[in-house]
């Protein structure tokens, strides 16, 4: 799995339709989101009206040198600076429940939109790629609507109200201070672009780079084995370094930009100082009145500073919107119908079934045709590729047909609910997946009311008794994240939890490859009992697990070319005898020696 | 940036608590194995602290903790030091910048007082003059301090990165296989990502922050007491708040930090668990539990967020509290004493202008903390794995050895892994240059630890394992890579195309000599068939490379290497039948001039040997060519092969 491929970009650029599109989940948050915005107004107007009260007392109390007028003014100052904290708190309290309840929803949407989507999807999309969108576009997404939204909005208010309040103050001062903002509007567009340029620039090296560290970690045995520790250090080396590149252009470029932002204001103060001195010698302004407005210059340093941020947050979240939309704008091509068997007899017919992968354009599978009434066990031959694992998941839908179509009992599988169809069809995989939860939960994923009693049935049925001698048992944590098992202890756990759902079809993915000959022996001859009474579908290698089922069907070509007995294809088949005949069947060293 | 141009009035930024750009899917590796049975006893056995030892807990003795912090220090420290010059320059930069963007303030407050007056008076606007260009300069020094900083901070931390990229990975190339196996792939990964991008993070935004602020409150409240005593006496009277309230918020967030890094890495291990194992999960239709439990997860971490939200929530206006109420008395009393004529309009001025200042950096402290705090607990397991001394150093002069032959000889080897009975009690044995050996034995008689010794993927713990006479420990990497190449079942597959990943074995191959190696072991005719023959990228075959070609492609790789000894473990076990009958037919041409270790599960493999071996708990019980084991008659390789030819009437 690759962190880093790239998916394809869509043709439009990110937008702020890449955003609107999710405003449902601030819907129930409104109230919340007026009380934010209402609060950081107020706090805006607090922050504003300090210096004023400073111009009221030096122009005021200081400047008629009346004592007793302080303390109003005073204590006017001390009320809006502790109002000030306290509209700080709230919105900081509310908002944080609102935005966080937004992402959490986000999420969570997201999660079941992924569950939905089809297994053609999920072997498109590596599950890391999947997971920086539940991580990091999400809170890129959080970012924006708990604070750039609402910064972007009190920032410009900000803006236009301090320049008005200058203006009021001094007209020719406050227009001068107004004019800054053209050059400061040009130049961050500028940077903007420059920026989102550069920084996906340096998110995709970070990408190579990333796919060099994963395969040398999990390479790394090969890579001993030849030797080439230089050969792959100089390929990390040079995408190393080629990210060093970019984030020195990247820190360049910002450098530039925020020493921009930080020198316009302060050129401001000094254009502000001198006219304003001049014009207060003149007797135009008061020297409160040029303290206001030098205290309100020196706040505008920020809002303005701000605006590239939240600009690039903006943009961050739309490209994480977009990314969020591509899935969930992906439908789920595999939909239940609503036909439920009540009793499902497990008659499975193939009926000219043809398939291909979505992005391909050969033919996987075509014109199968099968038919296994109830009890019956076919057995499915074929090489390397030639498409056995795509005939078993049709069964139970992880992929559709691409032609032709598939019954149980007579309807097609696409006319059944999803429920119910994989309740009828279990599967043992080749590669067994566990998760990281008890045994028990493993065991019992398709039928979590299980009793003790089926469970060790299924168990023993698997040779899989060694989960009782785990160190809690069936409580015992396994799977990726706990004790590991080997390969053939998880193929028998597998096996356990198909045989467990007690299914009427079961489908076995040459589930019994990892296994020794001894175990495979024991397993097949439980697992006739289960297959009398179930139909099986069995993909096998070795002629011992073909002698399982009833009947075998031989795979070549993309289609079932020959359908009979192990001997009769023995006999009849060249093809089939190099894949399965005696002489092929060889004897396993270790096994006789144990 | 600094202080002043980072936050709104109330510091909106720092309400971020860093974790959750960062996590990478390892995260998950890293969790939950603290839970699982085996990893508990594990670390039992490893209750020392060196290396990668504390990186499984989360508890930690105090003891211990100084050590981690004294090691990342250590290691800091190394990473700087090539650096420190500039750094010293650095930190002059940083004070002009600071002393300039101070003196602004105070400049407006002299023009105020001093250049105002005597345009009252209809004198000369002189002094006017000077005030607003000493401000001009001060303005242009600091925007060219504060871009000299940005340039040269930026460039620092960025070769700092780059540095300690090259050694981790190195490092951990280094690393003997036995260290890897235990130590996983998910975790070396998760050390080189998200590890060192929390160091990028806390050299980009944590240091400037933090340096800035420090500077900033410090200079303020010195300027503050310059500037009038007993005004500044009554801003600086904020300090014991401003600290009381930071200690709060130090342990409160460490705590609520630590919980929100649990939470997420919790609905990490469960979303990429679930996201690869979709196929079991829809088979099965597990979907709504596992909706469920992922929801129950989500809600953890969110309630953990919130709760960090929240403290930031609280310590954000608890400043400006403390602020404002400062702010507050000073006017009240600056004013009082400006009408005592104390002090001037012009001071108390730049007093309400230092203040805001003064109070601003303290937000970014709360930022600071989060980005430090991850970005240490990086730097104590980068320098736990830089701790690590591969179990297999090379040696110091090696012996040189320009062509070998391929005779390999194991005397007195003994091996055995720390908390076990002996693997192999003291093995010897001689393989002539040329010779096909094949070991036959049941599980846990030792093949694969011959296998192992044999290609130094250990040391033995007894013993010396001989190339040409000479000892495997004084032979350099490259030297004995060249000699020496093992296949396994393990057949890695690197990103780029077929044709480079046959080229892994020579890099230095032609085209012509990659298509040959294919066509010898017979993965010519399938990669062929690939969209783009040799030239098909690896990704675009969308994991639909069976086992079976991966492995062709692995002996492909190997055959070019042309190694003097070639050792196969298992390394046909996911070929069908046909294909492998295939490689064992080129298998007879290619060992024939070179040496062989052949471990194999089926008895035709091991026919193609020269000798077979047969072994039994780590010694060997027969020994001799095939034909001559059979002939004997009463052996177990004979045994055997009466029991194949049984099974084949």
């Amino acid at each position: 799995m690759s962190l880093t491929t790239e998916r394809e970009h869509p043709a439009r650029r990110s937008g702020i339709h890449s955003l609107w599109r999710f405003r449902a989940y601030l819907r129930p948050h409104r109230g919340v989101m007026v009380l934010m915005l209402v609060t950081a107004l107020a706090g805006v107007g607090i922050s504003l009206s300090i210096p004023l009260v400073t111009a009221a007392l030096i122009d005021g109390p200081i400047a008629d040198g009346e004592a007793w007028a302080i303390v109003p003014l005073g204590l006017l100052a001390l009320a809006l600076g502790v109002l000030e904290a306290g509209l700080i708190f709230l919105r900081r309290w509310f908002q944080a429940n609102a935005v966080l309840g937004i992402e959490t929803a986000l999420r969570d949407d997201l999660y079941a939109r992924l569950q939905e989507l089809t297994m053609e999807f999920h072997t498109r999309w590596p599950s890391g790629q999947l997971l920086s969108r539940a991580t990091v576009d999400l809170s890129a997404i959080r970012r924006f609507f708990g604070f750039g939204l609402l910064f972007l909005v009190i920032n410009t208010v900000q803006l236009a109200v301090t320049i008005g309040l200058m203006i009021h103050l001094h007209l020719p001062l406050g227009i001068l201070v107004a004019g800054f903002a053209l050059p400061i509007i040009v130049l961050t567009r500028r940077f903007q672009r420059e920026y989102s340029l550069i920084s996906r620039r340096v998110q995709e090296e970070q990408g190579d780079l990333a796919t060099a560290i994963e395969e040398g970690a999990v390479g790394i045995r090969v890579i001993k084995a030849f030797g080439r520790r230089r050969h792959v250090y100089d390929s990390f080396d040079d995408k190393a370094r080629k990210l060093y590149g970019s984030s020195v252009d990247k820190v360049r470029l910002s450098a530039r930009f925020w020493t921009f932002l930080e020198v316009i204001p302060n050129l401001g103060l000094v254009l502000v100082l001198l006219f304003g001195a001049l014009a207060v010698g003149r007797g135009e302004l008061t020297a409160g009145a040029l303290v206001a407005f030098i205290t309100l210059l020196l706040q505008l340093i920020w809002p303005v500073a701000a605006l590239g941020f939240i600009l690039a947050m903006a943009q961050e979240a739309m490209t994480a919107g977009d990314r969020l939309g591509e899935i969930f704008d992906s439908v789920p091509d595999i939909v239940g119908g609503d036909v439920e068997l009540e009793r499902p007899r497990g008659r499975l017919r193939f009926e000219g079934v043809g398939f291909r992968f979505p992005d391909s354009a050969e033919e996987v599978l075509h014109d199968v045709h099968l038919d296994v009434v109830p009890g019956e066990t076919v057995a499915v031959v074929g090489a390397t590729g030639s498409g056995k694992t795509a005939l078993t998941a049709l069964v139970p839908r992880l992929y559709d047909v691409t032609s032709g179509r598939v019954t149980i009992d007579g309807v097609d599988v696409r006319e059944l609910t999803l429920a119910n169809l994989r309740a009828i069809v279990a599967t043992a995989f080749e590669e067994p997946t566990l998760f990281s939860m008890s045994a028990r939960e493993n065991l019992t994923l398709g039928s979590p009311d299980a009793t003790d009693e089926e469970i060790r049935s299924a168990v023993e049925i698997a040779q899989a008794a060694f989960v009782y001698d785990l160190p809690w048992g069936l409580d015992t944590r396994i799977g990726e994240q706990g004790l590991s098992l080997s390969g053939g202890q998880r193929q028998r756990l597998a096996l356990a939890r198909a045989v467990l759902a007690r299914p009427k079809i079961l489908v076995l993915d040459d589930t019994l490859s990892a296994l020794d000959v001894h175990t495979e022996a024991l397993v097949e001859e439980a697992l006739r009992r289960v297959l009398r009474d179930a139909t099986g579908i069995v993909v096998a290698h070795r002629a011992s697990t073909v002698l399982l089922a009833d009947k075998v069907a031989l795979l070549q070509d993309g289609t079932i070319s020959h359908v009979g007995t192990h001997h009769e294809l023995l006999r009849d088949v060249p093809v089939y005898r190099e894949l399965l005949g005696q002489d092929a069947e060889d004897l396993d060293v270790e096994e006789v020696l144990q | 940036m600094t202080s002043t141009d980072q936050q709104t009035q109330d510091g909106e930024w720092p309400e971020e608590p860093a974790t959750h750009r960062r996590v990478g899917v390892d995260e998950a590796t890293r969790r939950g194995e603290a839970d699982s049975g085996s990893e508990a006893d594990w670390r039992e056995q490893h209750a020392d602290w060196r290396g990668v030892a504390a990186e499984q807990t989360d508890e930690i003795p105090a003891k211990a903790s100084l050590f981690l912090r004294r090691r990342s220090r250590r290691l800091l420290g190394e990473l700087v030091r090539p650096f420190r010059r500039t750094i010293a320059l650095l930190v002059l930069i940083v004070l002009a910048e600071n002393a300039a963007r101070l003196s602004i303030p105070y400049l407006v407050k002299v023009g105020i007082d001093n250049g105002i007056p005597p345009i009252v008076a209809g004198e000369s606007a002189a002094y006017l003059f000077t005030v607003v260009g000493l401000v001009m300069v001060a303005a242009l020094t600091q925007a060219a301090t504060r871009w000299t900083f940005l340039l040269l901070a930026g460039r620092i931390g960025q070769s700092i990165l780059l540095t300690l990229r090259r050694r981790v990975f190195n490092h951990f190339q280094r690393l003997s296989t036995q260290f890897h196996d235990r130590y996983t792939s998910g975790r070396t990964i998760s050390r080189l990502t998200s590890d060192v991008d929390a160091i990028d993070e806390l050299l980009e935004s944590g240091f400037d922050g933090l340096v800035t602020a420090v500077l900033t409150l410090l200079g303020t409240g010195v300027l503050l007491l310059v500037l009038d005593v007993k005004l500044g006496l009554v801003a600086v009277g904020a300090f014991p708040f401003l600290w009381l309230i930071t200690r709060w918020f130090r342990r409160g967030s460490a705590k609520a930090y630590r919980r929100t890094r649990e939470t997420v890495a919790a609905v990490i291990v469960h979303f990429v668990e679930s996201m690869n194992g979709m196929r079991a999960v829809q088979a099965f239709r597990r979907e709504p539990r596992n909706q469920q439990i992922f929801e129950r997860l989500d809600d953890d971490y969110r309630l953990a967020n919130l709760r960090a939200f929240r403290l930031v929530g609280m310590f954000t206006p608890g400043v400006k509290l403390v602020g404002n109420i400062t702010i507050a008395v000073v006017l009240v009393y600056g004013s009082y004493l400006a009408i005592e004529g104390e002090v001037t309009v012009g001071v108390l001025a730049a007093f309400l202008l230092y203040l805001r200042q003064f109070f601003e950096p303290m937000q970014e402290i709360s930022q600071f903390y989060n980005t430090f705090q991850s970005a240490g607990a990086a730097l104590e397991k980068l320098s736990g794995v830089l701790e690590e001394e591969p179990s297999v150093p090379e040696p110091a002069s090696p012996t040189p050895l320009p062509v070998a032959r391929g005779e390999v000889r194991l005397e007195g080897v003994a091996f055995g892994y720390v908390d076990g009975p002996p693997v192999l009690p003291g093995l010897e044995l001689a393989v002539p240059a040329g010779q096909t050996v094949a070991l036959v034995g049941a599980t846990g008689a030792g093949k694969t630890t011959i296998a192992k010794l044999m290609s130094r993927f250990y040391d033995p713990t007894g013993g010396r394992v001989l190339l040409d006479g000479i000892d495997l420990r004084d032979l350099d990497e490259d030297t004995l890579r060249r000699a020496v190449v093992m296949v396994t079942q393990e057949n890695y597959v690197f990103s780029g195309t077929i044709a480079d990943n046959i080229r892994f074995g020579r890099p230095a191959a032609s085209r012509e000599e990659i298509a040959a190696a294919a066509r010898a072991i017979g993965a010519h005719d399938f990669i062929a068939q690939l969209p783009d023959g040799y030239e098909t990228e690896v990704s675009n075959t969308g994991g639909r490379l069976s086992a079976g070609q991966r492995q062709l492609v692995a002996f492909a790789r190997a055959f070019l290497a042309d190694p003097a000894v070639l050792i196969l473990d298992e390394a046909t076990s996911s070929l069908d039948v046909p294909s492998e009958r295939l490689v064992q037919r080129a298998l007879r041409t290619i060992l024939a001039d070179r040496t062989a270790l052949i471990i194999a599960h089926r008895l035709s493999t091991v026919e193609i040997a020269d000798r077979v071996l047969v072994l039994e708990h780590g010694r060997v019980l027969e020994d001799g060519p095939p034909q001559v084991l059979i002939a004997r008659g009463d052996g177990r390789f004979a045994d055997l092969h009466r029991a194949w030819l049984d099974s084949l009437a």
